[in-house]
């Protein structure tokens, strides 16, 4: 076994795919009857390194997601699901209803509204606060007095738990007496209805969610700019390269693996950001600011009766725009050699 | 935006002749009114709660500062409610989360980064996949799953449920950083006789601390401040955590915004105190000049 191992080790080690660039190597399984075993004594080490990701993950969302995408195909509501009053046990009469709950939803304006505020916010979320994360771990990550001060105040946004920061965001942002309007008074202008006007609302949503959301790029852009080595910076700077070209060529390029990471993960949590748009304004005023997960929760825990398919449905098709989004960037990503 | 970023690396004015990481008066003056700015926005909203929580209950939307200074609603939350049940919660919750977590995603990460098997591109689709659906529909089918499984108002049961939540961004996360360090000490550690699992535990892992940091960092304050699960999943006011039980007073007192503030305030600074002693890990640039590639 550990012979198989260590060869294959070498294998992976060795060729130029094996720090995730270039080509996928392995992917030739014989096809002889020992090949299960064959496989299994190659990938054994990497297999048994992901499995406890894969059985927790597996148990814990699989079996909802599984439920969850089968509603989605019900007429499934408050109504007709299997509950139990007193002592009376009812079982669940809602039935499949096949494409129905996705043709109502594709078919209606409030969809396609709800789909075009979702993407102004998640891109401008992410470009604004990708950017300045970036700027202030750019700054950050030079020695200079001071640098541990501001580094803990910069990272603080992260420390406060989104609800509570986004409370004290209520508090600043209240029209009669918060703080922002007793400022605008004071220096003669007009109050602003900062979450109950459609378009405030919007850029006051927007702004705390950069808030909540700078410390996060901050660090682990950080992080990676800390694993860029010294020595490419003095290399580049005995060549002559202007402080925009090091930038240029090679800050970015280190940063790549993480800032690509966390640009496609931070998409796909700000399209769902669910705390800050509802503690903030409930998606309101109207539904000016109701992004699509709100909407998904609205159905199934705010209207009477709660609608679980549709919600479900909403759930899935978020789902699906969210898988085509990521194909799309992983093809774009692959295209300058990328792989996985 | 790029302006900004110009300055520090010192471009302006065109210099004589300046040392590696030296920069102007006008540079320096840049870089620190930048960063001073970016603290007092990132430092405001957090502070201006601290100031509200000495407030009188009333005062909670006064805008000037203290007038009537008072621990009031400090000795409320801590002698009125649950919180110290709340805060052992949190504490075993998010510590074996923390363990957990850290140590399977930097596992997965690193045979992602290192090992091409088959089984690789699905896992991570899984990993994302599992980001995409929205929490609010699938809070439902999870607490029947956790009901079936008997893990409501088990420590464990939200110990899991937060895994799903930050395993999958950390493992991410952490194939990124192996990525970021060099094949060649792995090559050094299969020479001298290490096996797969002796060279990550014992070569790779130290060397990736930064990446362990933000990690760790991330899964405990997503423990810490989930509310969504935990007032879901755990019923009965004495096995909340305590970022579920600070949502009570939402519920219990709308209008109570003293006890909230200073709720919120307390669990604030174990959350600071972390990130205190992570922060250490983050500055040295371990991997830096390790090998020569």
């Amino acid at each position: 076994m550990a012979v198989e191992t260590s060869q294959s080790v070498t294998k992976a080690a060795d060729t130029p795919g094996a720090r995730g660039r270039g080509h996928r190597t392995d992917h030739k399984t014989p096809k002889t009857p020992g090949r299960l075993r064959r496989a299994l004594a190659t990938h054994w080490y990497a297999w048994s390194m992901i499995a406890p990701v894969v059985i927790v993950i597996g148990v814990i969302i699989g079996y909802p997601l599984g439920r969850g995408i089968w509603l989605s195909f019900t007429d499934a509501n408050e109504a007709n699901v299997e509950r139990t009053i007193g002592v009376n046990h009812i079982p669940a009469t809602y039935e499949y209803v096949g494409l129905d709950n996705y043709q109502a939803i594709l078919s209606d304006g409030l969809f396609w509204d709800r789909l075009g505020w979702t993407v102004l916010w998640t891109v401008s979320c992410v470009a604004l606060s990708f950017a300045l994360g970036l700027v202030l771990a750019v700054m950050l990550n030079r020695a200079f007095k001071g640098r541990t001060l501001y580094r803990t105040a910069l990272i603080l946004p992260w420390a406060v738990p989104a609800f509570v920061s986004v409370f004290t965001w209520r508090l600043l942002f209240n029209e009669r007496s918060g703080l922002f309007n007793e400022l605008l008074t004071g220096a003669g202008l007009d109050r602003i209805s900062w979450l109950n006007d459609p378009t405030w609302a919007k850029i006051s949503v927007i702004t705390v969610n950069v808030w909540v959301g700078v410390p996060f790029m901050l660090i682990a852009l950080l992080g990676g700019l800390q694993s860029i080595p010294g020595e490419l910076y003095e290399a580049a700077e005995m060549d002559g390269a202007s402080p925009w070209q090091r930038f240029r060529h090679i800050t970015l390029p280190g940063l790549r693996s993480v800032s690509s990471t966390v640009i496609l993960l931070s998409t796909i949590w700000t399209f769902n950001m669910f705390p800050v748009i509802f503690l903030l304004t409930r998606g309101g005023p109207g539904d000016a600011t109701e992004i699509l997960v709100t909407y998904a929760y609205r159905l199934s825990f705010v209207i009477s009766p709660r609608d679980y398919s549709t919600s479900a449905a909403w759930g899935v098709l978020i789902l699906f725009l969210l898988a085509l989004v990521t194909a799309a960037y992983r093809r774009a990503l692959r295209k300058q050699g990328d792989t996985w | 935006m790029t302006t900004t970023t110009h300055i520090p690396a010192g471009t302006e004015p065109p210099a004589p002749v300046r040392k590696r990481g030296e920069r102007g008066p006008l540079a320096s003056l840049g870089l620190h009114l930048t960063l001073l700015i970016a603290s007092v926005v990132a430092v405001f909203p957090p502070l201006w709660l601290l100031v509200t929580s000495f407030k009188p209950k009333t005062d909670a939307f006064d805008t000037s500062l203290v007038k009537d200074f008072t621990l009031g609603n400090y000795s409320h939350v801590m002698r009125d409610t649950d919180f110290l049940s709340w805060l052992q919660n949190s504490l075993i919750v998010v510590g074996l989360t923390t363990l957990i977590g850290v140590f399977i995603s930097a596992t997965t990460g690193y045979a992602v980064s290192r090992f091409r098997f088959p089984g690789m591109r699905p896992l991570m689709w899984m990993l994302l996949l599992t980001q995409m659906f929205p929490v609010a529909v699938l809070i439902v089918p999870l607490y029947n799953l956790l009901a079936d499984l008997g893990l409501l108002n088990q420590p464990i049961g939200l110990v899991v449920t937060y895994l799903t939540v930050a395993v999958p961004f950390c493992a991410w996360m952490m194939k990124g950083y192996f990525d970021g360090i060099p094949v060649e000490i792995d090559e050094a550690g299969r020479v001298d006789g290490l096996n797969p699992f002796g060279t990550f535990w014992r070569l790779v892992l130290p060397l990736a601390r930064p990446g362990l940091a933000v990690t760790a960092f991330y899964t405990f304050i997503t423990g810490w401040a989930e509310v969504a699960y935990a007032s879901a999943f755990m019923t009965g006011e004495e096995n909340l955590t305590l970022a579920g039980g600070l949502q009570t007073f939402v519920n219990q007192y709308t209008s109570d915004w003293g006890a909230l503030t200073a709720a919120a305030v307390i669990i604030a600074i174990p959350a600071s105190i972390v990130f205190g002693l992570v922060a250490r890990h983050l500055v040295s640039g371990l991997t830096a000049g390790a090998t020569k590639s």
